[in-house]
């Protein structure tokens, strides 16, 4: 029989530490769908989910009842909706309101897949995709979007990150009864992967097959409780506890992926060990670095206890999967991380140290509420900032901001549940227009070109 | 199919007798036991094996779980592979 600490320390992990597995995430491809009309499509659209996902949610909670371990999530991916709509311009919303409804149908938290991929450039068609994110995001409840604008081995679509800042500010104003919830939705990438299973940034990728289960695992809380039990260990020692972590939390999403697909009649995809906090206390990122010995998260040496995390993540969890996948590393969206509410509320996160964080972490800047007045071009900026570090260190970087309407810096805004709440954090008062209307491609780095 | 069986809380008679008098009904055969009691806490492990059980999984961790709350103490029901997983390379 198994060792009795060991079962006691796996109980432990659930009770105590916060331990879950996020999210099961089915990814289903449509490119099987597209039909010479847009209803055609909408309805086939609708049918292959619901077919593909009736059991999902069922299948989630069985499995956590099974295994003893929440499975807080169950979440469904998509081909780019770009792509199935790609012949039906202007009439984008029909395809939404399918994808949005097979979302209610299936019972899933989240459908992400209302995606476009402009990196190097842009079709007539993924313009006008793009320019109905807003009506979309505004009149649908459960579909995400993302929009890939960078990538390091093609540049940066400056032109498409220009036309992202107006749709967020426009994402912002049609949703400005919500405090801008719609932006909550919206992520920008740059060197976006095709199997995340996290949301606001989820889609199935072209290159993924026909319906694939991909599993996130977090556990701030359980990394947290480890370092806390070697509070004058060196640096080499926090490390090697933090990979072991790691190895635990992801055998747990491997074995709860390879189960899952098996009984969902689905390709096993890949494990994505990110340490996703939450706004609950005991399940904070920010929590994990401030045991590490920095006073407040954002204060001077964050940024090297988070590469150190998010490196024996990796490690760990790579170790424990042949299948790590997706962005596998620390997330640290400032509204949904008590550790990083109360670091921005002292005036300690700042968005200029969150940017560096974003350098050695695994997406960028995330759930961050910036004030209503912020102008399109300044968060166009704000992205290219981002897409620039990604591009240049190969990596995926993000930005999910919300401008909220008629707020201004040192308010709060409350967005509930996982997305939690957060300090309108402050932007620099310059003018970075005339950079952004420039348009055109900000090339490729030398090492992107690998051939 | 096996699953380990945990029972922690504080010690009080009958704890055992009234867990196995629940496996026996369902004929869910215990395979293995150990317990250890620390001043007055109690933890129990089990494992057992549900291969003949005459009970579903689900309706065993809920009628585990009424058990438990009649008894005061916690009483998890998981199947064995989750600790496999994490504690065997």
């Amino acid at each position: 029989m198994i060792n009795r600490n060991e079962i006691l320390e796996t109980i432990n992990m659930v009770k105590n530490e916060h331990f879950d597995v996020r999210t099961i995430t089915m990814g289903i491809s449509l490119l099987d769908c597209i039909r010479p009309t847009v209803k055609e499509t909408a309805d086939a659209v609708y049918d292959k989910i619901c077919y593909r996902a009736k059991n999902l949610v069922s299948t989630g909670e069985d499995l956590a009842t099974e295994y003893g371990v929440p499975i807080v999530n169950k979440r469904i991916s998509v081909t780019p909706a770009s792509l199935v709509s790609a012949s039906f311009a202007g009439h984008e919303t029909v395809i939404a309101k399918a994808l949005d409804r097979a979302a209610k149908t299936t019972g899933v938290d989240f459908l992400g897949g209302y995606t476009a991929l402009v990196h190097k450039g842009m079709t007539n068609s993924e313009k006008s995709f793009i320019s109905s994110i807003p009506e979309v995001l505004a009149t649908t409840e459960k579909l995400c979007s993302s929009v890939n604008v960078g990538s390091t081995r093609s540049g940066i679509n400056m032109d498409a990150v220009r036309l992202m800042g107006e749709v967020i500010k426009q994402t912002a104003d049609k949703t400005a009864d919500k405090d801008g919830f719609g932006c909550a939705k919206l992520v920008v990438f740059c060197n976006a992967v095709e199997d995340n299973p996290f949301m606001a940034g989820a889609f199935h990728g072209v290159g993924e097959g026909e319906c694939v289960i991909n599993v996130g695992v977090s556990g701030p809380g359980v990394v947290h409780h480890a370092l806390k039990a070697i509070p004058d260990a060196d640096l080499i020692t926090v490390a090697e506890t933090v990979k072991k972590t790691a190895f635990k939390i992801t055998r747990v999403g491997e074995l709860i992926a390879t189960v899952a697909a098996k009984r969902l009649g689905a390709t096993q995809g890949i494990v994505d060990l990110s340490l996703a906090p939450t706004p609950v206390m005991g399940d904070s990122v920010g929590h994990i670095l401030e045991e590490m010995g920095i006073s407040t998260v954002g204060g001077h040496g964050t940024t090297a206890a988070l590469a150190l995390l998010n490196d024996a993540v990796k490690k760990g969890g790579t170790m424990a999967s042949s299948r790590v996948g997706g962005l596998s590393g620390a997330f640290i969206p400032v509204s949904e991380d008590i550790g990083m509410i109360d670091a921005a509320d002292s005036g300690v996160l700042t968005l200029s140290k969150l940017e560096a964080m974003t350098a050695v972490c695994s997406v960028g800047i995330d759930m961050v509420a910036v004030p209503g007045n912020t102008s399109a071009s300044t968060i166009s900026a704000i992205i290219a900032d981002e897409a620039a570090i990604g591009m240049v260190n190969s990596k995926t970087t993000a930005v999910r901001i919300i401008p909220v309407p008629g707020k201004k810096e040192g308010e709060y805004v409350e967005f509930g549940g996982l997305l939690g709440r957060a300090p309108i954090m402050s932007v620099k008062n310059t003018d970075s227009s005339k950079f952004v209307l420039r348009g055109g491609i900000i090339p490729a780095p030398i090492h992107g070109n690998k051939n | 199919m096996r699953a380990i069986i945990t029972v922690i809380g504080k010690d009080k008679t009958g704890i055992i007798a009234s867990v196995s008098g629940m496996l026996s009904k369902y004929n869910v055969n215990i395979e293995d036991i150990s317990q250890t009691v620390l001043g007055d806490y109690f933890t129990m492990i089990m494992l057992v094996s549900l291969d003949n059980a005459s009970i579903k999984f689900a309706d065993l961790v809920k009628n585990a779980e009424v058990l438990g709350k009649e008894s005061g103490v916690e009483i998890h029901v998981q199947n064995e592979e989750i600790f496999n997983a994490i504690h065997k390379i």
